[in-house]
């Protein structure tokens, strides 16, 4: 579905369910160069489980007009007001990399109306090198051929977002190429990461959160380490910690294991 | 495997998709021989039939040993995804039977097997969906024969029966210019002579009967999405971009962004024309691919070998391989292949200076060589169109089908190159004697 917020047509995946006020929601967050694609296996059985699912594509990524938010807060806002445009009093926010983030600033800007707060292969600070944020200018296709490489754990992923016979290196890599191809204005790719490595409000925003917090961990994640993930639970208030057998792309790589902690975690 | 850097051709023919198995520690792929899967509960059941959750549940749509296969050829071929079909013919059925219906319309090259010949021109026309054929090196044929409602461009790596290199990129572009993709025939290069995705083709697919297996054993296909296919920007495939009530209203191309193609032909596809792959003949392939980059090295180099002594021959009229600069694809086929003209396959034709008598004396007179209409295999092998497939032709007929009443057709194998190139030179003299 398409929803206006701040004057822009944003585009987010339902499940192909219509929008439940008696349910609970669940607003989904994607990282750098993906869209609400990455999260289908676990969005979809949640939007036919009981939840309204919005899955949404970031303004100027994808489907969604709009411009490109700069920094994490620029983008906690704007999830505030989507959940004001859907009249959603209070929300569940799962976000994933860059998407986590912006999930946990938005938690901590209006903690009454984040009822859970899910934090998928999350770091603090989310520090992105010099020279992969140079080759995201410079050499974007070098720069996601390194970002897939350091995104994945494994050579034979069980059965995935396409079904068996998923090959998640290539599936992803074409994701980043068709995103970074969808704004010709602006290059997402830089941007994203330029808002994740100049974050420094992790610390004071953790424990502004007053809902449960989950963090969800790849064992095996190169690009947002496990033990930077668990430094920042120690600054939660309800702390839950669940670790995976997969990389940094977790929804893809386990997409069961992520989806039975998000269900169990969301139930409570 | 966490790493600094992709694992390269040769470690994914071996390991892409595929560890210890962790219920018995089996380091080969097992063989999962079982028509359906046990569900955990009704919730998983449903979840499975919804597409919530990823799994198995019946062999026809897939199958863990299936899937090692489709991880495979799509980490070799730099793909999203890949499906097994029971043959190269059903690969390519199953392309175009999801992209379009009756009123559809399909650019192809005149350079192809002959099975995708009858496919496109007979059989596909009675169900409506029509084909123009124009030559593969004819950028400005390609580009007039688009129609309103052409859905597909499509051609051979390299091309049936003259070796015609198909200019992936040149007729990539005049397919995305038209809002369509397209699809490439790589049996006769497979991903380790040339990767098709990489020069602009969104789909490929394989007779893995031929060399990705290598045995001659088995007969299968592999259709391999390159996720690079704009759907909803080309508004050209309401199948893919528009609710299906086939499938609960999904709209493939918001379910998976690159992936909508997959979705369908595995969901539609194989669950209603039922074209699937055994398990048993997944295993067997991928046997074969396990030592694809060995053998291919090996094929193109016995070849190089025998196009040369060939050449030279001086009851040999003609040799059609781009190796020799005189073929018309020699510059082609050095600029996209992987190892330049070399990597244009084994499977060439060539010409002797004789009648059809004396061109199945040849055939009678190889020992090394079997007779039979197959390529791909690791034992060469030989066939004599005008004596068996086209036999009912006259000689201009044949000719205007680029035979000869001479034409021989091999496909090289891993023998010593020595020992072909004596039995060719047995043969060629039992010829010319025939002749005498």
């Amino acid at each position: 579905m398409k929803i206006n917020v701040n004057g822009a047509d944003i585009y987010a995946y339902t499940g192909g369910k219509t929008f439940n006020p008696e349910q609970p929601t669940v607003v989904f967050i994607h990282g750098v160069l993906n869209d609400h694609s990455v999260w289908i296996l676990q969005t979809r059985y949640l939007a036919h489980h009981g939840w309204n699912v919005l899955a949404i594509d970031l303004p100027g990524h994808g489907r969604s007009g709009g411009k490109p938010p700069e920094t994490v807060e620029e983008a906690a806002d704007f999830v505030l007001a989507l959940l004001a445009a859907m009249g959603a009093e209070q929300a569940a926010l799962v976000g994933h990399s860059f998407g986590s983030l912006i999930a946990l600033e938005a938690a901590a800007r209006a903690p009454a109306q984040v009822s859970h707060l899910a934090l998928v292969g999350t770091a603090y600070p989310m520090k992105v090198s010099p020279a992969l944020l140079e080759a995201s200018v410079q050499a974007p296709e070098k720069a996601i051929a390194m970002v897939n490489t350091f995104s994945h754990s494994t050579l034979c992923p069980p059965p995935s977002a396409l079904g068996p016979g998923t090959w998640l290196y290539g599936g992803s890599r074409a994701l980043m190429r068709r995103v970074l191809a969808s704004n010709p204005k602006v290059n997402v790719f830089f941007t994203g990461f330029k808002a994740c490595d100049s974050y420094a409000g992790g610390e004071q925003a953790m424990p502004a959160v007053h809902c449960p917090t989950l963090f969800l961990i790849g064992r095996h994640d190169q690009m947002t380490p496990p033990k930077s993930a668990r430094a920042l639970a120690g600054h939660a208030r309800l702390a839950k910690v669940v670790e995976v057998n997969a990389g940094h792309s977790l929804m893809t790589e386990a997409p069961d294991e992520v989806l039975f902690a998000l269900r169990d975690f969301l139930r409570n | 495997m966490p790493g600094y850097a992709d694992p390269g051709f040769d470690t994914l023919a071996l390991h892409a998709g595929a560890q210890p198995d962790p219920a018995t520690g089996a380091r080969a792929v097992p063989i999962h021989l079982t028509t359906s899967f046990v569900f955990e509960s009704s919730d998983h059941a449903a979840a499975l039939f919804n597409l919530e959750r990823s799994g198995h549940v019946y062999s026809r749509i897939s199958n863990p040993t299936n899937a090692v296969l489709e991880q495979r050829i799509s980490a070799l071929e730099g793909g999203i995804g890949a499906i097994t079909t029971a043959s190269g013919q059903a690969a390519l059925h199953l392309a175009v039977a999801t992209l379009m219906g009756a009123g559809g319309h399909i650019v192809a090259s005149t350079a192809l097997y002959g099975g995708s010949q009858n496919l496109l021109h007979y059989t596909l026309r009675r169900f409506g969906i029509e084909t123009t054929f124009v030559k593969p090196g004819d950028l400005d044929g390609w580009r007039a024969a688009i129609r309103p409602n052409t859905r597909l461009l499509f051609g051979e790596t390299v091309g049936n029966p003259g070796l015609d290199v198909l200019d992936i990129p040149a007729v990539a572009q005049i397919a995305h210019e038209a809002g369509v993709p397209l699809l490439v025939d790589s049996t006769f290069t497979t991903p380790y002579l040339l990767k098709p995705f990489d020069h602009g083709a969104d789909l490929v697919y394989h007779s893995a009967t031929k060399f990705l297996s290598g045995h001659g054993t088995v007969i299968g296909g592999l259709l391999v999405d390159g996720g690079s296919f704009d759907w909803d920007r080309s508004g050209k495939f309401a199948e893919l971009t528009q609710p299906y009530d086939g499938f609960h209203d999904m709209v493939f191309s918001e379910e998976s962004t690159v992936g909508a193609f997959l979705l369908r032909a595995r969901r539609e596809g194989l669950r209603d024309f039922g074209a699937c792959m055994s398990p048993h003949s997944a295993w067997l392939i991928l046997q074969g691919i396990e030592t694809l980059p060995l053998r291919m090295e090996r094929h193109i180099a016995n070849t190089e070998q025998v196009v040369r002594f060939l050449a030279e021959h001086p009851f040999v009229a003609k040799v059609s391989h781009p190796l020799l600069e005189s073929h018309p694809s020699h510059a082609l086929a050095n600029r996209l292949l992987k190892h330049g003209a070399k990597g244009a396959g084994s499977v060439f034709s060539f010409d002797i200076k004789g009648s059809r008598e004396q061109g199945k004396a040849f055939i009678e007179g190889l020992k090394i060589f079997s007779h039979l209409a197959n390529v791909g295999d690791c034992r060469s092998l030989v066939i004599h169109p005008a004596s068996t497939t086209h036999f009912r032709m006259s000689d201009e007929a044949l000719a205007g089908a680029g035979i000869g009443p001479g034409t021989i057709r091999l496909s090289i194998g891993l023998e010593d190159a020595a020992d072909l190139i004596d039995d060719l030179k047995r043969a060629l003299k039992a010829a010319e004697k025939a002749g005498a």
